[in-house]
């Protein structure tokens, strides 16, 4: 029954995740007094994407051929150790921080590999800026992390939101900088706008477009599939580590149902920021990214440092 | 105690103390200066909110008079004037950009370790809640001492200046249920009275080497152009 439950809320998981990305979209459209696409709108492109025949580029290996479903495996598997709506499932064993980015390390060396697989300038390009700003989000979401680990004692993220929960509303300055880090290393993973663009091809901003050029059909699909999975899987992480009021602590229906309805205000709440700062914000050089990440860094750092500060009982 | 034990406005002074060091981070690496004012007045502004709070926790309302009066001078009257000087020599699109961002954020990170290290015996033997802000008072100070260093532009420098004695003025509310009214009066007119001093200087600076940029400073001239 439980394990029922854990595959529910995955398949609820990935089913949804596009849905973000419409709504996103439609709230940046409408900030920049564009008329918006259906909020369905993702779902139809996934879907034309999968009936396309895919076509592989002739110096292409079983690398390029594999990475698509990697990419896409590793991130589901990512999503099924995040608690979306209950906790205490058993999944929540694995749900281990430092497992989900290992996970997300293992689908982004297959991207990257997959990009400089073809032997294009551009591919080559795009993996490597994308090693470069991993490199530098990888600690700094780590620290983040840890700095949540630090007042909850594990890094398990089912029993850390457990204790979130248990200990009720505690204003602790430590949270309020790693959510800071976390939010900023959500947006340059996700490759949001002050650090890449997903809507352009422009050789100067791509990053994450650059690698997977030579995609196309059902392959493509998969991976628009799994970086839209994977921007949900920052919400929901960014949301119920930081305000997990709502999610189910028992499995019954209408605390489930609950939780489902928080975790979608919430969700739609974090969305309509994301889109509003992607709205005001220009995308920066890419030189000054490590900048920006260095800030992430320094971010959690403080967080760390004020939990040992301020919080840390004498 | 631990965090957990503290009531709600406990935590939310030790909160706005973390927030108020962040903004002397956020100082530290802002290269425009119109924004550079901006951040200070946010740090005025917090300051005035974290004195507002301890006022009414630790039941003094003597604090009220300070909270208020940094809420006007450090929140208002200061970044108003600064901006409109710096609105005045035209300085408002100079780039101050530090040449090791990476570098002065690790020095002011080292810095608040320093200052806990520091602050830590004087913390452990007493029984005063805030007086664990007492480490961040000490590091929004030497975070001033760093911007002061680090950065080119006379009115930076000011900005700096002003930010130490917010460092000074947390501390003293943190520690010491604020400073007699009398320093605190005294002081808070001796840093209006600074800003328009130094409002006079940047205009005999910038009459002598013709900008606000300190480096100029060392170059030999002739005495009279």
């Amino acid at each position: 029954m439980v394990w029922l439950l854990a595959i529910v809320q995955t398949l609820l998981f990935i089913g949804a995740a596009p849905l973000l990305a419409g709504w996103t979209k439609r709230i940046k459209c409408r900030l920049q007094n564009r008329k918006a696409p259906s909020l369905f709108q993702p779902y139809r492109d996934l879907f034309k994407l999968y009936c396309k025949q895919p076509i592989v580029p002739q110096p292409a290996s079983w690398i390029f051929r594999a990475a698509p479903y990697i990419v896409f495996a590793s991130t589901v598997l990512a999503a099924s150790t995040v608690p979306l709506v209950a906790v205490d499932l058993p999944t929540a064993r694995i749900a281990d921080v430092i497992v989900l980015v290992g996970f997300f390390a293992l689908g982004r060396t297959f991207q990257v590999l997959a990009g400089m697989d073809i032997g294009t300038a551009f591919g080559g390009m795009g993996s490597s800026r994308e090693m470069t700003i991993s490199s530098l989000a990888e600690p700094a979401m780590l620290m983040a992390v840890f700095t949540l680990a630090m007042s909850a004692h594990t890094t398990n993220l089912s029993q850390a939101m457990n204790y979130v929960l248990d200990t009720g509303l505690v204003l602790r300055p430590s949270f309020v900088f790693a959510l800071g880090g976390l939010m900023l290393v959500a947006i340059a993973e996700t490759g949001r706008i002050p650090v890449d663009n997903p809507a352009t091809h422009l050789e100067l901003t791509m990053i994450h477009e650059a690698m997977i050029l030579e995609y196309s059909g059902r392959w493509l699909a998969l991976i628009e599939w799994a970086s839209q999975i994977k921007l949900m899987l920052y919400g929901v992480l960014i949301a119920n580590i930081f305000v997990p009021w709502g999610i189910a602590q028992a499995p019954s229906l209408p605390m489930l149902g609950y939780g489902i309805a928080a975790i979608a205000l919430k969700l739609a709440v974090l969305a309509l920021l994301l889109a509003l700062s992607e709205a005001l914000f220009a995308k920066m050089r890419i030189f000054r990214v490590q900048e920006y990440l260095g800030f992430a860094y320094l971010l959690s750092v403080l967080g760390m440092l004020s939990h040992i500060i301020l919080e840390a009982a004498r | 105690m631990a965090i957990t034990e503290l009531t709600l406005y406990q935590q939310a002074i030790l909160l706005l103390a973390g927030l108020i060091a962040l903004t002397s981070f956020l100082m530290l690496g802002q290269s425009r200066l119109v924004r550079l004012v901006l951040v200070f007045a946010l740090q005025g502004l917090l300051l005035a909110a974290a004195t507002a709070l301890a006022a009414s926790v630790l039941d003094y309302p003597h604090l009220y008079v300070s909270a208020a009066l940094s809420l006007l001078l450090k929140g208002i009257v200061i970044p108003v004037l600064l901006q409109r000087l710096i609105h005045r020599m035209g300085l408002h699109r100079v780039m101050d950009t530090i040449d090791h961002p990476a570098r002065v954020m690790m020095a002011g990170t080292a810095l608040v370790v320093f200052s806990y290290y520091v602050s830590l015996p004087v913390v452990q033997h007493s029984t005063l809640v805030t007086l664990n802000a007492i480490a961040v008072s000490l590091a929004v100070v030497l975070l001033g001492m760093l911007l002061m260093i680090t950065r080119r532009q006379a009115v930076a420098h000011v900005v700096g200046f002003m930010s130490i004695e917010n460092g000074l003025f947390f501390a003293a509310v943190v520690s010491t249920y604020g400073m007699p009214m009398v320093v605190e009066l005294g002081v808070a007119f001796d840093v209006l009275v600074a800003a328009v001093v130094f409002g006079v200087f940047f205009f005999q600076i910038r009459s002598s080497i013709d900008s606000l940029n300190v480096d100029q400073l060392s170059k030999l001239t002739e005495a009279d152009r």
